[in-house]
């Protein structure tokens, strides 16, 4: 008898869609020779719902809450986005007590974002303290959105022309008091994991990118700049009055799993910086342009003046009209660049609202980041990228 | 803002000449429209020339005009890092002809590309792998164009009986309900409609009068 060569072949492996560390409902396709990844397919749109179809048959206003349910972590930051959109286009510019509020909250979010993304990310490689310390801590700050908007996470505060009511009493310095306990929460963090030798073993040299690699796979925020590209665009092209806040922004070195964690970090203290600087230099005055056309009035106005019960109506029923055309409007999201594309066609609802998630490239990136490494690397990488499926999905 | 964007479209007209079809700043935004079959080699111009650096890939989506011949823009964003500039290029398309992809150019343009095929049917030409991607596996049509309706073709749900997820026509137990909002009471436009009547009406009520003092007298 002939001896038979053993047959070697290539495993498939289904990673997901119930995969506690696929961070949602990521289908993975891992195609394995023996325990290295050959190949990978990210089947997505698990979780899409037609956002953008939706958007379309509805009005600019009632639009907005479906941006607080893309990105289910960081809700505001993607509100700003879609109003700036809308208010280039209707050429209205929020007053300043507005932006500082909008800058305030959206660095609230990134702080929110990051203690979801941080841990979670060091569960998956196995550190679990983290995550139980991280989300007390979203639980107070889940307090402060609910103070201000009435919701502790889809918030639907940010409005085209300002926000949508005044902060209530008290609650800067809550605030405030808040940015004092909270360093201390980081660097118990970080002196969990940065020089933790497990958490180093499984994120050192791990899905490294170049900068330019980075840049033609349309990576954006944190995990641009972990690769080195010091961008930032509340620094480029800043939005809502960034340019009068002092901040850093830090660059990693190496563009590995462990340098993206370390840039999270430290721009959660940055985003401590903004914050206190934000409630220091907030002006007082008005929160929304005084335009009855854009802003509803106000409800003792509108006890008595017939003109402003007219305005409400109209507000509350057929919304505003925005005139033709198209604006791209991008803030840095706590992931990335979350921009809003808008075609306006003259009528009360957008015509076309593309909206661009930074996660989507990220995950596209994600054959080309673990071809050639383990199986457990994929979870560190996918960790690392920050990915969350409403945005991706939409 | 302006000023860096004029010269930066000037420098598009110059180089691109051939390709471009317009370009346009308005609202702080540039956009060119260039021709279809041209897209990758605009593309890579930009990304490469020293004056453009159009390093980052950051869209491409579709949008649907079903009333023009050719009812598709691809719509491409781009950012240049080092210039600290946007760009937004514009291909036209109908249902059949394809787009040349520019997956060679950008690599994240893969499942932007198939993001509108799906949403679309726009068909880019030379794609790796031009799949569904945001849909369900095996579903029919392109859900963002317009003639699509809002509440689709077919629902599913659990069939405890066949014990699987099965795939029923829509029903809706109440009628979509679709709102006129271009009513003549907005206050945006204009010329509202009915205004041409204010006009006529002063021509009759001029003569109006008269008729009745004639009856009397």
């Amino acid at each position: 008898m002939t001896e038979v060569a053993p047959q070697i072949k290539n495993l498939s492996l289904n990673f997901g869609p119930q995969h506690p560390s696929a961070h949602g409902v990521l289908r993975l396709v891992l195609e394995m020779d023996g325990e290295v990844i050959e190949r990978a397919d990210p089947h997505i749109g698990l979780l899409h719902r037609g956002t953008e179809k939706l958007i379309e048959y509805k009005t600019y206003l009632q639009a907005l809450p479906y941006f607080d349910r893309l990105d289910y972590v960081s809700p505001m930051n993607q509100e700003h986005a879609y109003v700036l959109a809308i208010e280039r286009l209707l050429g209205v510019k929020a007053p300043p007590r507005a932006q500082a509020i909008r800058v305030l909250y959206d660095e609230i979010t990134r702080v929110l974002n990051h203690l979801l993304n941080i841990p979670a990310f060091a569960m998956d490689v196995g550190a679990m303290t983290p995550m139980l310390w991280a989300f007390e801590e979203r639980e107070k700050l889940m307090n402060f959105y609910e103070r201000a908007s009435g919701a502790r996470m889809h918030a639907c505060y940010y409005r085209a022309g300002g926000v949508h009511q005044d902060l209530p009493a008290g609650l800067t310095d809550d605030i405030i008091a808040w940015t004092e306990t909270f360093p201390k929460i980081v660097d118990d963090m970080e002196g969990l994991l940065t020089d933790n030798r497990i958490f180093r073993q499984r994120t050192v040299d791990i899905g490294k990118v170049s900068a330019e690699d980075a840049q033609d796979w349309g990576f954006s925020g944190p995990m641009l700049r972990a690769s080195g590209v010091a961008w930032d665009l509340r620094k480029a092209q800043p939005y809502s009055g960034y340019e009068q806040y002092d901040f850093d922004i830090p660059v990693g070195k190496n563009g590995d799993c462990f340098d993206r964690y370390l840039v999270r970090m430290e721009e959660m203290r940055q985003s401590l910086k903004i914050i206190r600087q934000a409630i220091a230099k907030m002006p007082a005055g008005p929160v929304m342009v005084e335009d009855n056309k854009i802003a509803p009035p106000k409800r003792a106005e509108m006890k008595r003046s017939m003109e402003a019960l007219i305005h409400h109506f109209k507000l509350y029923t057929e919304g505003y009209h925005v005139a033709a055309g198209e604006a791209y409007a991008a803030v840095e999201a706590p992931k990335g660049e979350f921009g809003v594309y808008l075609v306006a066609d003259g009528t009360n609802r957008p015509y076309r609202c593309k909206i661009r998630a930074p996660g989507f490239a990220f995950l596209q990136a994600s054959e080309f980041m673990c071809k050639g490494h383990m199986l457990a690397d994929v979870v560190a990488i996918i960790g690392s990228m920050d990915i969350v499926f409403g945005e991706v999905d939409r | 803002m302006a000023e860096p964007l004029n010269v930066l479209a000037d420098l598009v007209r110059g180089k691109l000449a051939q390709e471009l079809i317009s370009a346009e700043v308005k609202a702080g935004e540039l956009t060119i429209v260039v021709s279809r079959p041209a897209i990758a080699k605009v593309l890579k111009t930009l990304r490469d020339d020293a004056d453009f650096r159009f390093s980052v890939l950051i869209d491409i989506c579709g949008v649907d005009w079903p009333e023009r011949e050719q009812r598709f823009d691809v719509v491409y964003h781009l950012l240049s890092l080092t210039q600290n500039q946007r760009i937004r290029v514009k291909v036209m398309t109908d249902e059949d002809t394809p787009v040349p992809s520019v997956t060679g150019v950008f690599s994240s343009a893969g499942w932007y590309e198939r993001e509108a095929w799906d949403l679309y049917g726009i068909v880019f030409s030379d794609h790796p792998d031009l799949r569904r991607i945001l849909t369900d596996y095996g579903f029919e049509g392109h859900p963002l164009r317009k003639d699509f309706p809002l509440t689709g073709f077919v629902e599913v749900r659990y069939d405890e009986e066949q014990k699987r997820v099965v795939y029923e026509k829509v029903k809706l137990t109440q009628d979509y309900r679709s709102f006129d909002f271009l009513s003549p009471w907005e206050g945006m436009t204009p010329l509202l409609p009915g205004d041409e009547k204010a006009t006529k009406d002063k021509v009759t009520a001029a003569d109006a009068p008269k008729k009745p003092a004639e009856t009397k007298a």
